[in-house]
């Protein structure tokens, strides 16, 4: 069954037509994304051909769903162009709105949160500056490379995009149900605690392995929810032990401010609500493996 | 980025936001004629960014332009928490009745913007949020509604802010959200916010953190960067459009992905345990790409930093193959040794994912005298930990 995204699941690409939109709708496609339309207002009516596949071009989210009946868009528009973009999926009630787009300012995405909430959370936001979520053999909506692993029994998520794929690799003999990306910035869509829930009512994973990162208390907030709510057993790693305070690490979000934000507090609270949290990657993959394996 | 107080008085006054005037100057001797034109009293004020300035003797008052000269070079050249006062502000004196607080900004738990306001300013607002919470109003504010005229009130009222101040807080709390949304910023905050003796609001003092991802539509911002307190190697990465931080550490990471950067960091950290304590000497992501060219631009940084003795490249390839980076790699190290670069210090390389093999025999073929490759990412920091201490 899997999380949020199956192979039933029908995409749209808003930006399909750029070329970053274009070289991941091809290898969406290739690894079984159920691709039925792209969206560029200046270019609707088109098709873009990938490798023999004839994909339909709309002027808007809104044509494009009652054209296709998509149920996902993976949104690949340039930054100044993305909170427009947002807006426009949550105002067709896409269910699903995949941000992939990096460097968006926090008041755009402050503001498209808002207007989602506004408009009753009819679409759920994965991101924006995230690598998107794949459920494997199904569907694949972002730029998560699709060969990395297989369907399997691990739920996965995680702020970080590289982390999520080096997690993949290590336990890419076991597989995953859903691996989803989060995304690292100080406003997201989709949070760790919606996904931990969405795992534990999914048949199909047995146990959950969230990846987290310095800033914010998310990981704090989260630990409380699998303390509170989840029967299945939880693996968790946090990344940033070393990170100075005051100094943004690479993601807008990744920040630890005065004592707030540091991964030893975020690690003591998983660990205080029974959360295993790994040193490494590899140590974390190894609490999976044992707790999968016994 | 964080700005100084004379930077964020000059956005507070660009959005009219009521402020004293006040000059920025970054020798004693300049002190005189600015006060002649403040009318010849001045407070001196250093500019740090830090707090607590005040306690540490960085704000005076000066009865006259000589003094001001005194003040100014008592001030400039201090020392505070470790940040040397490079310039002063000097500002026109103001008769203060009360003290006040106030501030816009990001409230990542609940996704929103949140307004906090006190009438216990001009002291540690974390203080008061930890000694008498009551007197520390949290309000949320809509990101699309923003701070209306009702919104202003609500804060008002909340803070219990004195009633025949209300119109005047009521119009700079407005002003201060046009600087907190037009300026794409991260934190407004006025501390103090205050009552003259003739009854005025004024913002006295004022912090501004300015978000670097709007930089696309501010493009003033970046006059506004400190470029003199950046550290060199950090100003120098910057020009070349790197992500990089300067730690103090011996082992040099180059890595792709700023959650596994992080993560190497921390894992050379626990190898450097066992190595006679060597430390991560940088943070540096070059990214999906890690074309030869970010790759040379990546080594070139990180070999000219004179505290490290090794080098761990961990890249997991995910869209970018490892046979690319691999290549990455190779010519690099050519490209630095036309440049006449001093390429000595050992390098530890860890490539996994997409055709990672592909990418360790380009390695293994160059076999280039300084290039070791370790397989897994544990294993290769503990090797480049090992080498770093020696």
């Amino acid at each position: 069954m899997a999380i949020f995204l199956t192979k039933e699941s029908k995409v749209i690409v808003q930006g399909m037509t750029g070329s970053e939109g274009q070289k991941h709708t091809k290898r969406m496609l290739a690894s079984g994304t159920n691709i039925v339309g792209g969206v560029n207002p200046r270019k609707a009516g088109t098709t873009v051909d990938f490798d023999g596949t004839e994909i339909p071009v709309f002027g808007g989210v809104k044509e494009a769903i009652e054209a296709t009946g998509a149920d996902v868009t993976v949104i690949f528009v340039p930054e100044k162009f993305t909170k427009s973009a947002v807006v426009e999926a949550i105002d067709a009630e896409i269910p699903l709105a995949v941000v992939i787009t990096e460097g968006i300012a926090v008041h755009d995405t402050a503001a498209f949160w808002a207007h989602a909430g506004k408009k009753g959370n009819k679409t759920r936001i994965v991101g924006p500056n995230c690598p998107g979520l794949i459920t494997p053999g199904q569907s694949n909506a972002g730029i998560i490379p699709a060969d990395i692993t297989k369907p399997g029994r691990i739920g996965l998520v995680s702020k970080s995009g590289t982390l999520t794929y080096q997690m993949m690799y290590e336990l890419r003999d076991i597989g995953f149900s859903t691996c989803v990306g989060i995304g690292g910035d100080p406003v997201i869509g989709t949070t760790h605690i919606d996904a931990l829930k969405a795992f534990e009512a999914d048949p199909d994973t047995d146990l959950i392995v969230m990846i987290g990162e310095i800033g914010g208390d998310a990981e704090e907030r989260a630990a409380d929810f699998v303390k509170a709510n989840v029967s299945k057993p939880v693996v968790g790693y946090v990344a940033g032990f070393t990170a100075p305070e005051g100094k943004t690490m690479g993601h807008a979000g990744a920040i630890v401010s005065g004592s707030s934000g540091t991964a030893q507090a975020k690690k003591e609270a998983l660990e205080a609500a029974g959360v295993k949290v790994g040193k490494t990657p590899s140590e974390t993959a190894r609490l999976a493996r044992e707790i999968l394996g016994g | 980025m964080d700005l100084f107080e004379y930077q964020a008085r000059d956005l507070f006054a660009k959005h009219d936001v009521p402020v004293l005037a006040g000059e920025v100057i970054d020798t004693h001797e300049a002190a005189r004629e600015v006060t002649e034109r403040l009318g010849g009293r001045a407070v001196v004020k250093a500019q740090v960014k830090t707090g607590g300035r005040g306690k540490a003797g960085g704000v005076k008052l000066a009865a006259d332009p000589a003094d001001a000269v005194e003040k100014a070079g008592q001030i400039l050249g201090m020392d505070i928490k470790g940040h040397t006062v490079h310039k002063v502000m000097l500002a026109q004196t103001a008769d203060i009745a009360e003290e006040y607080y106030v501030s816009f900004l990001l409230d990542r738990t609940n996704r929103t913007f949140l307004a906090m306001a006190s009438v216990e300013g001009g002291v540690d607002i974390e203080e008061v949020a930890a000694t008498k919470p009551e007197a520390l109003a949290k309000i949320p504010v809509d990101a699309i509604d923003g701070v209306t005229e009702e919104k202003a009130r609500e804060i008002v009222e909340a803070a219990k802010f004195p009633a025949e101040l209300a119109d005047q807080i009521v119009v700079v709390l407005q002003r201060l959200w046009d600087v907190f949304v037009k300026e794409d910023a991260l934190l407004v905050e006025v501390n103090p916010l205050v009552k003259t003796a003739e009854g005025r609001v004024i913002a006295l003092d004022g912090k501004v953190s300015l978000d670097a991802n709007a930089e696309f539509r501010q493009p003033e911002h970046a006059a506004l960067e400190d470029k003199a307190a950046a550290d060199p190697l950090e100003a120098a990465a910057k020009a070349k459009g790197l992500n990089y931080v300067k730690l103090d550490g011996q082992v040099g990471i180059i890595g792709n992905g700023a959650g596994l950067v992080m993560s190497t960091l921390d894992v050379v950290a626990y190898a450097g345990e066992k190595h006679s304590g060597v430390k991560p000497a940088n943070f540096l992501d070059i990214g999906g790409g890690a074309s030869a060219e970010v790759m040379a631009n990546g080594l070139e940084i990180i070999l000219g930093d004179p505290d490290v003795r090794s080098v761990f490249v961990n890249v997991f390839g995910g869209i970018t193959a490892c046979d690319a980076v691999a290549n990455g790699i190779v010519q690099a190290l050519e490209l630095l040794k036309s440049k006449g670069e001093d390429v000595s210090k050992p390098l530890v390389v860890r490539l996994d994912g997409n055709n990672a093999e592909v990418g360790r025999k380009i390695l293994t073929d160059a076999n280039h005298p300084l290039v070791e490759q370790v397989d897994t990412m544990d294993g290769a920091a503990d090797r480049a930990a090992e080498l770093a201490a020696k």
